[in-house]
């Protein structure tokens, strides 16, 4: 396939991601406002104000910002682990696998998919978060920089988990129990000065901590972290990632015999 | 002129240890309409698989056109159609988005591929249904929307995994005239089947394979007289050195007390006994030789009277 060709595959995969989800929009879009929208009057207005302030913000202030990169995580692996695994699982990844399509043209078709659902999904989010507190912005190109590649990051998160699911089960076992857990031990809800010495050394062995810091720096301008180091972080798990989904997809991996 | 299809010494083994190609040799010419015939598990679906990368191969060599599968496989697929034996489709896309989704993957410009697929949609009857859920379609409806779809990008080599199988008799015949026309037009097909009769009426050639071996491979019309020939195996009470010239069958000495005949099936024997009288030649006992392939056929003849009768 000739470049020209190889681009009409590509839009077509990110069109037809794009239309899976919005057409399911009551299971993909709008959940995540919903959640959230309830972290925002829970921890906001109901508790926000006895807690008082959180790094010299206020408290509803301070964890907009993990709330909203939160929804853009889970989106961004949701999508593509659903998409690829219900194509794998209904074989209409066939059409994909017989065709001239290159490998990596489907890897990133299935990553656009699932950045474009990340971001808007984000977008909505802090246009709801808006009612519940006033944000400002500290700096733009790190918030677009962070968000984009955090999507991208858990995209291909979510392909790797694709690649390797062989049940539905499969499907929901890494959000729940690795993914979950870290983005709320990430420090969405608090700064990591408040943990005793031990578990702030523990936590920074926990990657989302650094994207929720860098994005969090994006409004507010604080971070418990280096910028620089987020950027690295985050950087060096995308190239693994994907080359991890390139080799697996080109080995055939679960999807040919 | 280069063949379609190649294939040399072809092996597969699953990774469950099931070897379902023991070695395969076939070569299908450019616009051939070729059968590949054969029982259930005889490792047809194997074969199209590995041509078309669903199915690595364990060794062997495939040439598309001239193009190794090894050197260039994505060239080699962007000259082949496949309609796999089971749907393969997402069903919640409708028809008109699955086709387009086919065209981009080839890609084909959005424009082109509009027109294509309005071209194959309604040349198999689905042009109303283009904007149901796939999942609404019935069997019949869904299998033609799998030909149509691995028509959009004009494949020189469409390859077919039983395309009729649940498609009621009209509805296979007018896919059958289909298909002889888009074969007409150039298109080379291969086409697998349980159904003899649709080898017999579509195919100018043949190849059989059974349980991973290729046990027959010809041209519909050979396969057809064979098939009806019977063979005898006959007993002599005395030695014979050599065939008398004088019989007019077809006959083979295989040791000097064992004759073996070919005879049309139905035919009458008085005429064999005449002929073997007139020689001299005195039969103490004779039995009918079955072969693999007759033994297929009576299978796969009975397997297509049954359905047939069911449909
Ligand atoms: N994915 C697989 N893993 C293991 N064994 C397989 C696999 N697919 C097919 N087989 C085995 O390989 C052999 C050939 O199967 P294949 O599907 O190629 O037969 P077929 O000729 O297409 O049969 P049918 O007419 O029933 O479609 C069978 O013994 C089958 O059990
Ligand atoms: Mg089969």
């Amino acid at each position: 396939m000739n470049a020209r060709e190889q681009l009409i595959t590509f839009i077509t995969i990110v069109i037809k991601e794009f239309t899976r989800f919005t057409r399911i929009w009551q299971q993909t879009l709008l959940p995540p406002v919903i959640t959230t929208s309830l972290y925002f009057i829970i921890f906001g207005n109901l508790i926000g104000p006895r807690i008082g302030q959180m790094d010299g913000f206020n408290y509803i202030d301070f964890i907009v910002p993990g709330l909203i990169l939160m929804s853009v995580i889970t989106n961004s692996y949701s999508n593509v682990v659903t998409s690829f695994f219900g194509a794998k699982f209904q074989r209409s990844l066939e059409e994909m696998l017989v065709s001239p399509t290159p490998n990596y043209v489907i890897l990133l078709g299935y990553i656009t998919g699932g950045v474009a659902r990340g971001i808007i999904v984000g977008l909505i989010v802090t246009i709801v978060s808006l009612l519940f507190s006033d944000l400002r912005i500290h700096s733009v190109g790190v918030l677009i920089s962070i968000v984009v590649l955090t999507a991208v990051l858990f995209s291909l998160g979510g392909f790797t988990n694709g690649v390797f699911a062989r049940s539905f089960d499969d499907v929901s076992i890494v959000p729940t129990f690795i993914l979950t857990p870290l983005t709320y031990l990430g420090g969405i809800f608090y700064s990591i000065h408040l943990l005793p010495d031990f578990w702030q050394g523990v936590s920074l062995g926990n990657p989302i901590l650094y994207m929720i810091n860098a994005f969090r720096f994006g409004f507010l301008g604080i971070s418990d972290i280096s910028l620089w180091l987020s950027y690295l972080i985050i950087g060096i798990f995308i190239l693994v990632l994907f080359a991890i989904n390139l080799h697996f997809l080109s080995r055939g991996h679960g999807i040919r015999h | 002129m280069t063949p379609a299809l190649e294939i040399l010494s072809l092996y597969k083994t699953y990774q469950n240890g099931v070897t379902a190609l023991h070695g395969i040799d076939l070569q299908v010419a450019e616009g051939d309409f070729f059968a590949l015939l054969g029982p259930n598990g005889a490792g047809k679906s194997t074969v199209i698989g590995i041509i078309s990368s669903l199915v690595n191969k364990t060794s062997g060599t495939v040439r598309i056109f001239g193009v190794d599968i090894k050197n260039d496989f994505p060239r080699a697929k962007s000259f082949i159609g496949v309609v796999p034996q089971e749907f393969n489709f997402n069903v919640f896309e409708t028809p008109w988005q699955i086709l387009l989704n086919q065209a981009g993957y080839y890609g084909i410009p959005r424009g082109l591929a509009r027109q294509r697929a309005e071209k194959y949609l309604s040349q198999m009857g689905l042009w109303d249904k283009r904007d149901s859920q796939a999942r609404d379609l019935s069997g019949g409806m869904k299998r033609r929307l799998m030909i149509a779809r691995s028509l959009v990008h004009q494949p020189r080599l469409l390859i077919l995994d039983e395309p009729t199988a649940g498609v009621d008799i009209e509805i296979r015949r007018s896919m059958w005239d289909f298909l002889r026309k888009i074969n007409r037009e150039g298109t080379t097909i291969i086409l697998t089947t349980h159904y003899l009769e649709e080898a017999e009426s579509l195919c100018r050639n043949i190849a059989i394979l059974d349980e991973g071996h290729l046990i027959e491979n010809t041209s519909m019309r050979l396969l057809l007289r064979k098939v009806h020939m019977e063979t005898f195996v006959l007993d002599l009470e005395q030695p014979l050195a050599q065939l008398p010239p004088g019989l007019s069958i077809k006959a083979q000495l295989l040791d000097e007390y064992t004759l073996e005949v070919e005879i049309i099936k139905d035919q009458n024997l008085n005429d064999l006994y005449q002929q073997l009288a007139r020689e001299d030649i005195r039969v103490r006992s004779m039995r009918n030789k079955a072969n693999r392939l007759e033994q297929l056929f009576v299978h796969l003849v009975g397997q297509n009277n049954n359905s047939e009768r069911a449909a």
